[in-house]
This record gives structure tokens, sequence and C-alpha cells, in this order.
């Protein structure tokens, strides 16, 4: 009774195999986590939008492929990535994984979508053991390495001649990551090193004891809310036109919104910035603020990456999405049209990327008045500190 | 007797989930129902000092960590017996839970509530800073608790286990509140000054509840580590205290069955919430819908949801 | 370690103290009378930040502005208590703390969905800007100023309506019998929104003031919220006073903490040593405050009742 019917359904898939010879598989599946809840949820915004950005711009067909990108909510919870993660393999059975902000998340879930023998592609969290002793055949970073950034602003600082350096973080481990990265690339005197409670919010005390000490130039690394409430009682201490302040991951185009004017003047360090000349940046750029009104981040920069360094894989093995083998031979050389400019992948799978001084200026053109604009070149082709302790072989 | 049939039917239902999910080739359930599980063992253990004995502690989240540190930290070190970690993490669990019930218990009301806060923060705090063990970044456990006989990596042996454990941990509840010691315990709840009449101190009692409570929660915090293989002193976060605390109030206090189905009801629906798809804006609004539902479940499910089953407080 | 230095660091936690009593007022108030465990309460506090920022962009008055975030939480806040809560007031502490609970999650998410997740901004009009010379040479935020002198003029006139007017009395006699005063006559639903959304404008007060310094996003009301609670518990539930004194031991501690805790242990400890445990300690510190204050005394500083 059944025999029939299984045989006619076997001819309509020849059939249908034969009709789309290229393609061995009809449908493509991303699985993107991401916090999309809670305060944290305006970074997972940024990057869901430019997600989307990269679709239209493929033509809602990544790697040739019809595609479904499955968004997931880990809700800034290592336990709930972990579950999404799984919920994603098992239950929508995604071809292949993206996106993830924060380090600890990261840490948690990599191992169960390579332990399922998928494809993670990290669109932010930079963690140093995924980039050290824990590197991963499967695991591949659109984003940088966490040291990297501090590392830029360092050599800056180093650079310019600054004698003397004031340095505030929260006091856990990116932040003490951030001031490590520094240390490595500025050899200055840092008269003060202060790291301040997770999630401060009146940062008076610690702007009265640095006004005493009158030092030539101030670190901070304040991601998210904090940075907003300390960059603003900073100014509004009357600190920004006498002591300069340098920062990485502070002032970014999730803040400016928020800051507007009293973002002016900062300085950050960074491998992407909306004014960057690539011609694929310009092009997410414009269409981005065109479509959603708002300028990107590099959260979302990353994530747009990270979709069309998948493009390029599905691309190369023909939409065989199976061939994970061939895949990761794909991605390693990197062969797209990156937002950054050309780069390669270095043993750990991270970019070996330049990285840049940023300055924000006021910019009638951008939809928030204010702007990052880059400055100068700081690294050429900068590898991360942890590759070494990468024993990938490719 | 409905209790029963709740059982019966739960257990049934519970033991049957892993072949079931397997068959229908969704062995995602598995693992959610995992981690729902191993918070209804901290819920149950909350319910024991919470619904017994009175004692609002808002800081059950700190035996979730120092239970999770224990194993982590031998793993760290390359140590796997998973004898040698749960018996510590059970083990230090109870003795934290020694020295904050015996400052906290001293107070009452929204003051003990604050007090426990305060002690799961300073750990949380001291957590986040030690750098040896990965600060906020935490760590990943290279391998999960090792036992003889069984495999812990096998999704499915894990899933029994963790049900066993709390099969378990609701018994030895049920046993203890309706014990003689359990007896004085919700005696002090329902009446202190008749308690001290009758002759005997609440204070010891209670402060026996509490460390077995911990106890207890350090063995989910064990549980969970090696669910996620990952530590994180986030585990320890007061938002945590606050959700095991939902999952009891919401289940129904001071009953057997209310921890274990809250923590089912909260963590299904966040997830099912979550996951909404079509319209879209509720997968990513989702507490929107969450928050009124808590609302509405307070105000109309007077005794929680252990209420709908159970027509007195007999537990 | 200059003299000049330590008054300004004092200034600073005066400061902090008076933003956590313009909060704890209004949490205590509900706490104490209707014995009501309100966690939305910061929920409150977001919307009036809110109000604040989206009217006086809008009208481009910040006085208009800050006249709408007292007023819009204060409906807001009586809203919520004659739909929501209004049925918990017999009920458990803890039905009371889950269904606020469910309030923070719709208030963050509906904030959310109405102004998106970003931080938003919040102008500061010009006469508010600037500096003032406190004495040689130390100059201070003058909107951090008028912070500190609305903070205390709310203090005062929250004294003056208790101890003073009949509204006050009623507060009084509510929180200590409410049978007896509903048996008087007096309509104690009423008495009760009222108060509620006394202590919700009060909570509005400081959004308005905090959307110039903290950043004003979905979920704020959370950060600020268990240092409330931290206060209130120190100065002793249901009292004003409890909570004025509460807010200022708080305040100044935790900034005294910052500021100075890292020098002083590294007086007496090796510096890598002081490193580690100064910003970890100074993290904890207002919670070993009230760990010690409830040792000492189990039911805060001025216990309201008995």
């Amino acid at each position: 009774m059944i025999k029939p019917f299984r045989s006619a359904l076997v001819l309509a898939v020849v059939a249908l195999a034969f009709a789309f010879p290229a393609s061995a598989q009809q449908k493509l599946k991303i699985g993107f986590i991401t916090t999309l809840s809670g305060p944290q949820g305006v970074i997972g915004k940024h990057m869901k939008d430019s997600v989307e950005m990269a679709l239209e711009h493929l033509g809602g067909k990544v790697g040739g492929l019809p595609t479904e990108v499955v968004y997931g909510d880990d809700q800034f919870k290592p336990d709930v990535g972990v579950q999404v993660a799984q919920q994603m393999l098992q239950r929508d059975q995604v071809d292949i994984m993206s996106g993830i902000i924060w380090s600890n998340v990261m840490m948690a879930t990599v191992p169960v979508v390579t332990g399922a023998g998928k494809i993670m592609v990290g669109t932010n969290a930079g963690a140093s053991p995924l980039a050290g002793s824990q590197c991963n055949e499967l695991y591949f970073s659109t984003s940088w390495n966490n040291d990297q950034s501090p590392e830029a602003m360092g050599k800056f600082l180093q650079d310019s001649g600054i004698k003397e350096l004031y340095v505030l973080a929260p006091n856990y481990q990116a932040g003490k990551d951030m001031v490590a990265g520094l240390k490595r690339f500025y050899k200055g005197n840092i008269i003060e090193e202060l790291y301040t409670k997770m999630g401060q919010l009146d940062y008076q005390a610690e702007i009265t004891a640095l006004r005493a000490k009158n030092p030539k130039a101030v670190f901070i690394f304040y991601p998210g809310g904090m940075g907003i409430q300390f960059i603003r009682q900073y100014v509004q201490a009357g600190l920004r036109d006498q002591i300069p302040l340098y920062s990485v991951f502070t002032v970014d185009e999730t803040s400016i919104p928020a800051l507007k004017d009293a973002a002016v003047g900062q300085y950050e360090a960074r491998f992407w910035s909306a004014d960057i000349d690539v011609p694929a940046s310009k092009k997410y750029v414009a269409d981005f603020r065109k479509k959603f009104g708002y300028t990107p981040s590099f959260y979302g920069a990353q994530s747009y990456d990270g979709i069309m360094l998948i493009d390029s894989a599905v691309k190369a093995v023909k939409g065989n999405v199976k061939d994970t083998k061939g895949m990761v031979a794909a991605m390693r050389k990197a062969n797209y049209n990156s937002i950054r400019g050309p780069y390669k992948f270095n043993v750990n799978h991270h970019p070996i990327q330049d990285f840049y001084l940023l300055k924000a200026v006021k910019d009638s053109k951008a939809p928030e008045g204010v702007a990052m604009r880059i400055e100068k070149k700081v690294f050429e082709d900068h590898k991360d500190a942890y590759y070494q302790d990468c024993k990938m072989k490719w | 007797m409905r209790n029963a049939v709740f059982w019966a039917i739960a257990i049934a239902a519970l033991a049957a989930l892993p072949p079931v999910a397997q068959a229908l080739g969704q062995g995602f359930y598995i693992d959610l129902v995992r981690r729902i599980m191993i918070f209804a063992i901290a819920a149950v253990s909350l319910n024991l000092i919470l619904g017994y004995g009175g004692m609002v502690s808002f800081g059950h989240a700190a035996y979730l960590g120092v239970g999770g540190y224990a194993v982590a930290i031998f793993a760290f070190y390359g140590v796997n017996s998973g004898p040698l970690q749960w018996a510590v993490a059970i083990g230090a669990s109870a003795l934290v839970a020694l020295a904050i019930g015996a400052v906290s218990i001293r107070t009452s009301g929204l003051y003990f509530i604050m007090i426990t806060l305060a002690f799961t923060q300073m750990l949380y705090y001291l957590g986040i800073s030690i750098e040896e063990y990965g600060g906020d970044d935490g760590i990943r456990l290279k391998s999960r608790s090792q036992f003889p006989l069984l495999d812990l990596n096998d999704g499915v042996q894990f899933y029994y286990v963790i049900l066993v454990l709390l099969l378990g941990c609701v018994y030895l509840v049920h046993r203890i509140v309706n014990s003689r010691f359990g007896m004085a315990l919700r005696a002090a709840k329902s009446n202190e000054a008749r308690a001290l009449a009758i002759g005997f101190s609440p204070y010891r009692y209670r402060l026996t509840a509490f460390v077995i409570a911990g106890a207890m929660g350090g063995l989910s915090g064990a549980l969970l580590v090696n669910h996620t293989n990952f530590l994180t002193p986030d585990y320890m976060h007061w938002t945590r205290s606050g959700e095991i605390m939902f999952m009891v109030i919401l289940g129904g206090m001071g009953t057997s069955v209310g921890p274990v189905l809250g923590s089912f009801a909260l963590l299904l629906l966040e997830d099912i919430l979550a996951n909404w798809r079509d319209p879209r804006w509720i997968g990513e609004h989702w507490q929107v819908i969450l928050g009124p539902l808590l609302v509405l479940a307070v105000i109309f499910f007077r005794r929680g949801l252990a209420g709908l089953f159970q027509k007195n407080d007999a537990s | 370690m200059t003299l000049a230095l330590v008054f300004e660091q004092l200034l600073n936690g005066v400061q902090l103290g008076v933003m956590l009593f313009l909060l704890a007022a209004g949490l205590t108030l509900v706490l104490g009378i209707m014995n009501m465990v309100n966690l939305a309460h910061g929920a409150l506090y977001m919307v009036g930040a809110y109000f604040a920022i989206t009217v006086s962009q809008w009208s481009g008055s910040y006085l208009l502005g800050a006249a709408a975030a007292l007023v819009g939480t204060l409906v807001v806040g009586m809203l919520v208590e004659v739909i929501a809560l209004r049925t918990l007031y017999q009920r458990d502490h803890l039905d009371q703390v889950l269904a606020t609970f469910g309030l923070i999650l719709f208030f963050n998410e509906l904030m959310a969905i109405l102004f998106g997740r970003f931080a938003l901004f919040a102008s500061l009009p010009s006469y508010l800007q600037g500096h003032i010379e406190l004495f040689a040479g130390i100059r201070y935020p003058l909107y951090r100023a008028v912070v500190i002198i609305v903070g205390l003029l709310t203090a005062i006139i929250l004294w003056y309506v208790v101890t003073r007017t009949r509204l006050g009395m009623l507060i009084r006699a509510g929180a200590s019998n409410r049978t007896m005063v509903a048996a008087l006559g007096i309509n104690i639903r009423l008495l009760y929104t009222v108060v509620f959304g006394f202590g919700a404008a009060l909570a509005g007060l400081a959004g308005l003031m905090a959307g110039q310094i903290y950043t004003v996003q979905p979920g704020m009301g959370e950060l600020i919220l268990i240092q409330v609670f931290v206060v209130i518990v120190i100065g002793g539930i249901g009292s004003i006073r409890g909570a004025l004194v509460g807010a200022l031991i708080v305040g100044v501690v935790d900034t005294l903490g910052r500021a100075f805790l890292k020098p002083m242990l590294g007086a007496i400890l090796p510096p890598i040593a002081a490193d580690t445990a100064a910003p970890a300690l100074a993290s904890m510190l207002i919670y070993l405050l009230m760990a010690l204050v409830l040792a000492l005394k189990p039911a805060g500083l001025f216990p309201a009742r008995g």
C-alpha cells in the first residue's frame, strides 16, 4: 500500500534534485543568538537589524539558498544561551549558528554548537580562551579578541608620548583584560588603576578623586549604561576640556544617541567605524541608515559581516552545507567583501586586521548629529596575543 | 488523594519524556526539562524554609553558586570524581548556609529578606572578583562529574539522575515536614510565641532547616554546572534568587507539588513566549505578556497553582 | 588627602544619599502604611524619567517636563493601585512581591516597545549647567547642588505633611490601626490610593532628577532598587526619618568607601592585595553595613512600630 506512494516520493525528490543541480539543499537555516530582552537588548537590536540588512543585500538568499534566520534571546545568561542553542540545533535543525554578545555566554555555548558538528560564527564576544587554548576548528570570529582594542589604544598613547595615565574600569574580568591589553603596549606611568563596582550608577566620587590628582590623560573602559553615566558626569564636572579622555567599548553608536554633545571629543580605538573607506561598508552604512533611521555600530557591522562570511562559505560548497570540512576551508579564506576591507584569518580563526583611533565629532549627516570619525591607523594587520596557545593546524 | 494522583501522573510523564522526545526527534526537550528540574530542586529546597518555615530567603541563589563553584574548582584542577565533587558541593553549601542562617535568623520579615539578599550579594561580588576562576567570565568544565556505572555525558542518563534526585528531594522534604522536627518548624511559623511557651526555641529548628535547604540548594548548583558545563557567578545574581522564589510562590508555598509546578510553569512559559514567532513582536517583547500573567496568577490563584490540585493545605 | 577633598567627597555622598532618599521615602510610606512590598517602585521611577524626557523634548521646556514627571507618575501610580495592587493589601508579602515583579516586567517592556531600548538623551537647561564655587577653589557641579537642595526640601515638606497636617494624621493613624480609622468613617481605600500615588510621585521626582546623571533605559529602576531597600531596612521600615538617615548613611558610606578605601588599605596591605581587596570590599560595603546594623538593631535604626 505504502510502496507506490514512497516510490513516487523518491521520484519527485530525484526530479527536484535534477531541476536544481547546483543546490544540494533547498533551504538554509541560520540560528542567531543575541540578547533581545532587558536593558542590554539595544545591542541585540543593532545586531538583528544588521542581519536583516545582510539578508536584504543578498536578496534573501545566503549562498544562493533561500534563507531563514531563527533568532534566539539568551537573556544575558549563559545557561539560557546553552538552552537556546540546543533548541536551535534540535528543534529548528539550523545548519549554522552565529551571533552572541557576551564572553561568558559564548564560552558556554560554543562547545554545544561545535559538539553537534555545526559551525559557530561569533559576531562579538572576544573571550581570550577561545582565541587561545580553547580554539576550535568549527568556531570563527568576525570580531576581535577583547584585548586588541585596548592594545591599539595603548600603542596610540605610547606613540603620542603621553607620560602618565589614570585608568578606570569596572571590577570584573573584561575590565581587567582591557587594562592588561592597554599595558601590553603602553609603557608610561599609570598613576592610578581603579576598579569600580559593576553596574555602578554614580561616578562623582571617582571623578572628584581623579581631578584631585590632575592626571595628563584618562583611560576608561565602561560599556553600556556605565559609560553613558561616566561620560555625562565627567562632562558635567567640567573635565572634558581639561583632561583628555580615552576609552574602548564605551562610546559607540549605541551610546551616542544618549550622549549627543557630551560624546564630542571622545577618543576610542576600534577596528571599524561607520566612516571607514571600504565600499562594502559604505553600502552597508548608507542602506542601514535609510532603512532603520540610525547609524549602525560595530556590533551590527560584525553581524552583517558574519552573514557575509557564511554566504561566501555556502557558495564555495555549492549549497551543500552538510560539507562542514569544505565550509571551514572556505571560511578560512575569508573570501568576501568584508566591511573592514580584505583581511586574513589567523590560525585561531580570529581576524588579523587593522585598528584605528576614532574621535567623536559633530556630524550633521549622521541621524544622531554626532558620529565617530577615523583619525589615524594605529595597527596594521594586528594579531591577538593568544593565537600561539591555539594548537590548531591548517 | 489528589496529591497522589498528581505525582503518579507527573512521574510517569517525566519518566516517559526522553524516549518519546527522541522518537519524535525532539531531543531538545530532554535538555529543557533537565534544566527545569534542576531549578525545581532549588525551589523545593527553598520551599522547606519559605513555605514551611516562614523564612523568606531572598538569597537562595548563593547555594547554587557555592555548589557550582565546588564542582568547577575541582574540575579546574582536574579532579573529576563525582562523589567527591558533589559531597563537597553539598557540604560547603551547608556550611555557608550555617553562617548566613546563624546571623539572619535573628531577624524576621522584610529584614530577613534583605539580610539574606545582602549575604548573597557579597558572595556574588566575591565571585566576580576572583580572577583565578575566570571572574565574571566564568570557567568551562572540561568534563562533567564522573561516577562509577553512570555517564553524565549521556544526556538521557543525566536526565534520569536529575529526575531521581528531584523526587528524592521532594520526598525528603515531605518526610522532614511531617516529622516531629517539621511539626515544630511549622508551629514556629504559625505562632512563635506559642512555640516558645510550649518550651522549644524556634531558632535551632529554623537554623537546622536553613542548613538542610542550603545543602539541597548546593546540590542543584552542582547539577546546574554539570548541565551547562559552565560556571559563572551569574548563578548567584539576585535576580536568580528572585526567580527561584517566584517559582515557589507561583506554584504554591508550603505544598509539596507547588515548587515543582511553579518551576515548570515559569520556565516553560518563558520558553514558549520567548520563542513565539507569529506575531513576531511577542518573541521580542515576551516580558510584556509574562508580567501581567504573573499579576493575574497572584490575584486569582490564592494558594498558587497547587491550589488547583488541592482542596486543603494538607500536604 | 586634603580636608577640602574629604569635604567634597562628603558632599558627593550626601547627593547620592538624597537620590536614594527620594526613592526610599515613597517605598517606605507604602510599606509602612499599607504593609505592601512594592518592587515596582523602581518601575515608577523609570516612568517618571521617561515622562520628564519626552515631555521636555516635545515642549522644549524643562519645567513642563518636570511637572509631567510628577503628575504623570502620580496618575500612573494611582492607576496601578486601583487596577492591580488594591486587592493585594490583605495578602502575604510574597504574593505582593511576585505581583509587583510582574509589573516590573510589564513596565520595562512597555517602555521598550514605546521608546525602544536605546538609552535616551536628557538635555539640561542652561540655567542648571555650570559650577558653583564652594570655597577656596572647590568647584561643584550646579546641577548636583540643586539635587541636594531639592531632596532636602522634599524631606522637610514630607516631615511637615506627615506630622502637621490632617492628611499626615490620617496616614499615621492608618499605619497604626487601620480598622479604627475605617470605623471613624474615613474612606481608607481612597486614602491608600492617594498615599500610593503620592509615593509614586516621589519616585517620579527621583526619576526626573536621575535622567540627567544616570542612564534612562528600560530596566533602570532595578539597578537602584536594591540599594533603596538597603536604605529602608537600615533606617527602619515605615519611618520617613529612618529613610532620610538611612539614605544619607548609605550614600556617604558608599561614596567614602569608593574614594578612600583603596588608599587606606594600601597603607596596611601590600599593593597587590589592596588592589584586589579594595574594589571588592567597596562593592560589598553597604551590605556589610546593613548586616552590621541588623545584627545590632534587628528592626533598623528607627523602628516605626512598637
